[in-house]
């Protein structure tokens, strides 16, 4: 492992209209080592990435390829040195065939200039085989595969170049479970054959996983940079925050009250079947599912999105038939939506307006908005839930993800709800802002709010609830208190159903 | 009363702050600013020229000739926010003037002859909120068919003809009060008074909302179907207003509306700071707008321009605008 660095970044600097993106960072990769790269969302990871693969070009710093000092002037200088980059937004043309992607601007060519097509299949067809993925078809246009394939396709592509680097970012981000493991499987194998690849992703397993170093960025500034033997997660998470986090999870002791909402046979299509539960005052209950399990679905039929057919609803003792979700949110239910950008905020609109957009109404004397209390309410949410921001005027689409979400978070807050659904509340957060979220939830539920928590990341379910529901093909496949939920319980349920609702 | 959460100090604490006077005059007015901006070096450059440009008959001409535009604009601006577009507002006038003007004629007292373009113009525009809302139909696609119905329909019914005789106390655009021209009073007031209203009410928010992200929108608790029928049904009432500003300018009431009317109010608005795509400007954007044309077009007379000119140079303006309105969001989301 201690080969010579094949690509060596030192002293790197770059600054995007004064504001520097990052000051003086080193960071190397050895041939057939995993190099993760961690730091939160605007710790300068892509910039410094972007300077790799000459997307970029450094302010001061030097590059060097196999001890020699270079400059790129653009991606296809990086490229010939053996440097390619597999983007979270895949890059590649949906209407062309997977064979035509690989080798777009690099064909083979026959004598006359002709591309060689039968050679461009032949080739396409080995890259994939030494990837492991012979059921993918080199004739298949990219728009019939899926993420987990498209990114296949995109290793090929810069396998096809030669490369020596590869670089991914956040490229488990969105796969389902299964895909990430062959994915994991991938990154193994070009370890071995040589390939040095830079690793960046928030996900702490995976990188216990794979990396061999792991190299830390904080504020456009370098931290360290250790082999993953030297570290553990409480350590690298408290590097990239700048702080220690006593706990990943801080589930915080409230105090379970009475029942507040009981849904009886609730249904709504296929993806709502016969759902029963209860959820308590001070309670955090956990929904765990897979993607399409119908977890996100009761969500909406309880918020009135997609109205029930059949079942009852008992909010505080009182059967209510929720039709809307400004009925929800009159009866004192909050939504906080799983893609925030499509259904939480207006995103050109000023941090305060989205602030008090639930609550608008008792806002206003007469027809008119009290514009001294609204900013006022602004801007205590926005010190209660820290929310880094310039001012209370800037438009939320130009905050950080973990900060929009605390954003939609205090919309509703301001509504004062009973019960708070919150579909998926941390995704695309980063660490900092996940535990911040996550305490938030903690002191809600000690003012007696009941949380309903939808998520599928395991380990945040099992760590924060009090209860777990799981969901299967629209059904409940269990209910399991916290004491009794392990991985393995929850896993099983979440799978069960599965063969005999052919849906 | 709220659910209070204090989360320790962690990072340095955001300095979160109300925005000072003038950021949020430049972000809340940067567009009305240009164009107020440019109306003013207009009237210095032209004036200039030709010191007959400040006279009083040429002023009156500027504002007063086109505050019916104006006051369309207001409620096009209305629906553009929300998301929508009206194509069919300039047919509407036409219908609405040729009502005002038959009631008028035929002897009923002149306050129905005012009121009953208010009232068919909300009306037919509930039918077209209806559909956008309910059938969910694109609103071009509702009002291009509300233009055709109405523009032919109007036709067929006057053949043409110009109605005339109408009697002098009905002709309210060419009285004024407390010494200023009527048409200037109606524009005047209600732009301010749809301004106030769409900025410090919880209805005029909503449309912002509903036109930024609609399902965002609906997620919070925002009827978004009633809204959009109510802020058509406004900008009927809007256009009933316009037309009685139009229908007693002359002494004569032509079926015929100045062609492409729907095409300048868009103008107004959009030229005004309203986004096409919704979500953002003023009523106050789309008067200057207005008053940014009536100036231009009368300046190209003072300047010995041929008024022709006029058209080329509002597409001028309509694409610098957009663009601009483009590279903003772009370096915004």
């Amino acid at each position: 492992m201690t080969a010579a660095p094949y690509v060596s970044l030192t002293g790197m600097s770059k600054s995007f209209v004064g504001v520097k993106a990052l000051k003086d960072v080193s960071f190397d990769v050895r041939p057939g080592e995993v190099h993760a790269l961690l730091g939160e969302n605007g710790a300068g990871k892509s910039t410094l990435i972007k300077m790799m693969s000459g997307l970029y070009s450094p302010d001061a710093g030097t590059i060097t390829v196999d001890g020699r000092e270079v400059r790129f002037a653009s991606t296809r200088d990086a490229s010939a040195a053996g440097i390619a980059t597999v983007y979270q937004e895949l890059l590649l043309f949906p209407e062309l065939t997977v064979a035509e992607n690989v080798f777009l601007g690099n064909y083979p060519r026959r004598p006359g200039g002709w591309i060689d097509w039968s050679e461009v299949r032949t080739r396409t067809r080995a890259l994939l085989d030494q990837l492991d993925t012979f059921d993918l078809d080199v004739d298949a246009k990219v728009l019939t595969l899926s993420v987990a394939q498209r990114q296949r396709v995109e290793i090929a592509k810069a396998l096809s170049k030669n490369a020596r680097i590869l670089i991914m970012d956040e490229p488990t981000a969105s796969l389902v479970e299964a895909d990430v493991q062959r994915l994991m499987a991938v990154v193994r194998q070009l370890r071995e054959r040589g390939v040095g690849i830079v690793y960046v992703s928030h996900r702490m397993p995976e990188i216990f996983a794979l990396a061999d170093r792991v190299t830390v960025l904080r504020d456009g500034g370098y931290v360290a940079t250790r082999d993953i033997g030297e570290v553990d997660e409480a350590a690298l998470v408290s590097m990239m925050v700048g702080r220690p986090i006593d706990s990943l999870f801080p589930k915080a002791d409230a105090k379970i009250g009475d029942t507040v909402l009981e849904v009886k046979n609730l249904n709504h299509g296929r993806h709502v079947q016969d759902i029963s539960f209860s959820l308590r005052r001070g309670e955090i209950l956990g929904v765990a599912g897979l993607v399409g399990s119908g977890r996100t679905e009761l969500a909406l039929t309880l918020f009135g999105m997609t109205p029930a057919t059949s079942g009852e609803i008992v909010l505080e003792g009182r059967t209510v038939a929720i039709t809307s979700p400004r009925q929800a949110r009159d009866l004192g239910i909050a939504y906080v939506p799983e893609d925030r950008g499509q259904q939480g905020l207006v995103k050109q609109m000023a941090i305060r307006k989205n602030v008090s957009m639930a609550s608008i109404e008792r806002l206003s004397a007469g027809i008119f908005i009290k514009a001294g209390e609204e900013a006022q309410r602004a801007l205590d949410a926005v010190k209660r839930l820290s929310v880094r921001c310039r001012n209370i005027g800037q438009p939320v689409g130009e905050l950080s993800g973990g900060n929009q979400q605390k954003v939609v978070i205090a919309k509703w807050l301001e509504t004062n709800p009973k019960v708070l659904i919150l579909d998926e509340p941390t995704r695309g957060v980063d660490v900092g802002a996940k535990a911040e979220i996550h305490t938030i939830m903690g002191e809600l539920v000690k003012q007696g709010v009941a949380i309903l928590m939808i998520s599928s990341e395991l380990p945040e379910v099992l760590g924060m609830s009090d209860r777990v529901l799981v969901i299967s093909g629209g059904r409940l496949t269990g209910e399991i208190d916290r004491a009794d939920a392990t991985p393995e319980r929850v896993g099983m349920a979440m799978t069960a159903h599965q063969s005999g609702e052919a849906a | 009363m709220s659910a209070i959460v204090d989360l320790p100090p962690t990072r340095p604490a955001s300095a979160a702050q109300r925005p000072g006077f003038f950021q949020r005059l430049f972000a809340d007015y940067g567009q009305e600013l240009v164009v107020l901006a440019a109306i003013v070096a207009l009237f210095v450059v032209v004036t200039m020229v030709n010191p007959r440009f400040i006279s009083a008959n040429n002023l009156t001409t500027i504002f007063s000739g086109n505050a019916y535009i104006a006051v369309a604009a207001i409620g096009m601006a209305m629906v553009i926010i929300t998301g929508h577009i009206d194509v069919s507002v300039g047919a509407l006038i036409g219908v609405l003037a040729t009502i005002s003007g038959t009631l008028a004629v035929a002897g009923y007292p002149v306050w129905i002859a005012w009121l009953a373009p208010v009232l068919v113009g909300m009306a037919v525009n509930a039918c077209i909120g209806i559909l956008v809302a309910y059938a969910r139909i694109p609103s071009i696609v509702v009002t291009l068919g509300a233009l055709s119905i109405m523009r032919g329909g109007l036709i067929s019914v006057t053949g043409g003809t110009w109605i005339t005789n109408l009697p002098p106390d009905f002709l309210i655009a060419q009285k004024s009060v407390f010494g200023l021209p009527v048409p200037l009073v109606f524009m005047v007031v209600l732009t301010v008074a749809a301004a106030l209203w769409m900025r410090y009410s919880a209805f005029g928010r909503s449309l912002y909302a509903i036109g930024g992200n609609a399902e965002a929108a609906l997620a919070t608790g925002i009827p978004v179907e009633r809204r959009t029928v109510a802020v058509f049904i406004i900008h009927g009432a809007f256009a009933g207003l316009a037309t009685i500003l139009f229908a007693t300018q002359l002494q004569v009431i032509q079926s015929t509306v100045p062609p492409n009317l729907e095409l300048t109010v868009i103008t107004a608005a959009v030229i005004g700071g309203v986004s096409i795509l919704g979500g953002s400007g003023t009523v106050i954007g789309s008067t200057l707008a207005t008053i940014l044309f009536a100036t231009i077009g009368s300046a190209l007379i003072f300047v010995n321009v041929s008024a022709y000119w006029l058209r080329a140079v509002i597409g001028l303006l309509i694409l610098a605008t957009v663009l601009a309105d483009m590279l903003r969001r772009r370096g915004r989301i």
